[in-house]
């Protein structure tokens, strides 16, 4: 006793297809991002805590391993420790600041915000460009804050201002690639929580198995080795050297050469991550 | 004839779940097709494939005349969606949920703001404007997300469970919504659990049930096959149940069956029968505690159906009760 629709007797009628409405291209499509990006800081300002991670939390790393580690680690010295820890503490804060955007991303994506965006004529791209973006503003108050309470605490540049405001563009372009990893972990993990924990796994070798804390000659040859291909050492290098004087011109290239090599390689993935979420 | 909205053989399988096992919708212009089915039936795969979010792994379907597969931005175009979970942002005010939307869909600021204001004044949340969504109730959220989905004016609408979770008055306050909607000349995919709700709103019926279509056709026409409305009566004194049951017989159509502990319900035909029922039960001088006229449950409609006991679908029932509010 099943009914059932008649069959239609002729199928819809493609309209004919126009020049509006194609792939959002442009000035258009940068609208989109920037609305987008908009809506991103609106979030982050609206929850405080949002925060914590690019100011109290590199504070506290900062103030720990000065006043805890600082006397034992330089021979008494601490002033000259600082010196050292606060350019490298620069590429450790980034790296941790990142975890946050996937967590987000996955966040929003559980609650159904991103299937309305998928289902407007924009570009599929355009929410998770736009949530980079807005993560800029982060970076940007970790870098004041860091180096402000730096000054606090008696750190000085041996350089002039114009090589400080150098090391910190480069450590926030960095943070600008870096955090597409945390974007494509967000779009591959199964929940927000665990963002964060695969996130960890990831930042924490790269950040401690770097030159950020102590100085590489006192490391075993293999990690040595680890530690001379890790990008944040090649960061902080860059960092160390616009901050105190002495060669960037190496690390910096390294720097650039990274920061290609993860857009190349997790832009894409990140992307076809985003699309494939059912 | 024009549909708006065509599918045919649409599949889609998640692991070694079936979720869409050929399905063929249509919805001509400017009707409501009602998606009538229980929870897991398929009801949110077909329309995450007819709105571009997912990709079915056969069939083919147009929407607004445009294929989803090949077609996607057009698609996106001339759609809204209000999926089953209220997809609002809470960090943003209701006012800035929408003019969000509207920039995104290209108009300009002023525009987006006239737009965003109207639609706030439609679905009665002026007074909430400039309060964040996650301070809303949530019939309000709801009705921002509805009001998210209309902002650029779209030609096909689909709502997915838009009332499910909200209690009676709130429910009877959306259809109204989704009247005016079709009104405005829009086409309407409403999927649901309560066939009152499908018979409420829809021109056309399509019931799906383990991602297959079991049947389709107006309204009227599935209750006939249904078997119409059921009357429910349950009598004062015990001892005039056998003739109440008698008296059943000879209103409605087939045996009277007992419902809850004393309680007796019957198939009958029309919407008028009321009255006739009340004269009835005085001159055979018959007290009642309850008498009720009622569209039969989705568990009676799959019954009737699939000659499947309900037993196979309480499971799933038991979730739909506890459905978030989102
Ligand atoms: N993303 C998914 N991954 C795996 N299984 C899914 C997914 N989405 C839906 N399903 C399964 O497909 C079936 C149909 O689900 P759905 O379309 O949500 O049904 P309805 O909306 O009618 O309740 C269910 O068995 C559900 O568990
Ligand atoms: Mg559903």
């Amino acid at each position: 006793m099943t009914l059932t629709t008649t069959a239609p007797a002729e199928l819809s009628v493609s309209a004919p297809t126009t020049a509006e409405g194609d792939r959002p291209t442009g000035p258009r499509a940068l609208r989109h991002v920037l609305v987008l990006a908009r809506r991103n800081l609106i979030k982050t300002i609206r929850t405080p805590e949002q925060f914590i991670d690019v100011t109290l939390q590199p504070v506290t790393f900062l103030l720990l391993f000065a006043y805890v580690f600082g006397g034992a680690i330089s021979g008494g010295s601490r002033h000259q420790y600082l010196e050292f820890l606060l350019p490298g503490m620069l590429g450790q804060s980034v790296a941790l600041g990142s975890i946050a955007l996937g967590q987000n991303l996955k966040a929003d994506i559980e609650k159904g915000v991103f299937d309305r965006f998928r289902s407007l004529p924009i570009a599929r791209s355009a929410p998770l460009v736009a949530a980079v973006i807005a993560d800029f503003a982060r970076y940007l108050l970790l870098c004041v804050i860091l180096v402000g309470f730096g000054y606090v605490m008696g750190f000085r540049i041996a350089t002039d201002p114009l090589s400080l405001i150098a090391a910190l563009a480069l450590s926030i372009a960095f943070a600008l690639c870096f955090c597409w990893i945390s974007v494509f972990v967000g779009m591959k993990a199964r929940t927000s929580g665990s963002v964060q924990g695969i996130m960890f796994l990831l930042v924490l070798p790269l950040s401690f198995g770097s030159s950020t804390f102590v100085e590489t000659s006192t490391m075993p040859g293999w990690l040595q080795a680890f530690v001379k291909v890790n990008p944040i050492s090649h960061l902080v290098g860059a960092v160390r050297g616009l901050m105190l004087g002495g060669p960037v011109g190496s690390n910096l290239a390294w720097t650039f050469a990274w920061m290609a090599a993860l857009l190349v390689v997790f832009v894409p993935l990140a992307l076809r991550g985003y699309a494939r979420h059912a | 004839m024009t549909f708006a909205i065509h599918a045919e053989g649409l599949t889609k399988r998640f692991g070694d779940n079936q979720a869409l096992a050929g399905v063929d919708l249509a919805a001509r212009e400017g009707t409501v097709l009602g998606l009538l089915g229980p929870n897991g039936a398929g009801k949110t795969t077909a329309v995450r494939i007819l709105a571009t979010l997912l990709a079915a792994d056969s069939g083919q379907a147009t929407v607004a005349g445009f294929d989803v597969r090949t077609d996607p931005r057009r698609v996106r175009e001339h759609i809204g969606l209000t999926g089953q979970y209220a997809s609002v942002d809470d960090d943003l005010t209701g006012t800035q949920n929408l003019v969000m939307i509207g920039q995104l869909l290209d108009l300009r600021g002023v525009e987006a703001r006239r737009r965003a204001r109207e639609l706030l004044e439609w679905f009665d949340l002026t007074e909430a404007a400039d309060r964040m969504a996650k301070t809303y109730s949530g019939g309000m959220r709801r009705r921002l997300d509805l009001a998210a989905s209309l902002v650029g004016r779209p030609a096909v609408i689909f709502l997915d469970e838009p009332t499910t979770g909200l209690d009676p008055s709130k429910r009877e306050d959306m259809w109204g919504v989704i009247r005016n909607l079709v009104a405005d000349g829009s086409t309407v995919l409403l999927t649901t659990q309560y066939l009152a709700e499908a018979d409420a709103l829809a021109d056309e019926i399509t019931v799906i049930d383990r991602g297959r279509v079991i049947a389709g056709g107006p309204p009227d026409q599935l209750k006939r096959v249904l078997g119409g409305q059921r009357l429910s009566v349950r009598p004062a004194d015990l001892g005039q149940r056998d003739e109440l049951r008698r008296l059943l017989a000879v209103i409605g159509h087939g045996e009277p069956a007992e419902e809850g502990r004393d309680g007796l319900t019957v198939s009958v035909e029309g919407d008028d029968v009321l009255p006739d029922v009340v004269a009835a039960l005085r001159s055979a001088g018959i007290r009642v505690t309850e008498l009720s006229l009622h569209l039969p449950s989705l568990d009676e409609v799959f019954f009737s159906l699939t000659g499947r006991s309900e037993a196979a679908h309480q499971s799933t029932d038991r979730t739909t009760e506890k459905e978030p509010v989102a």
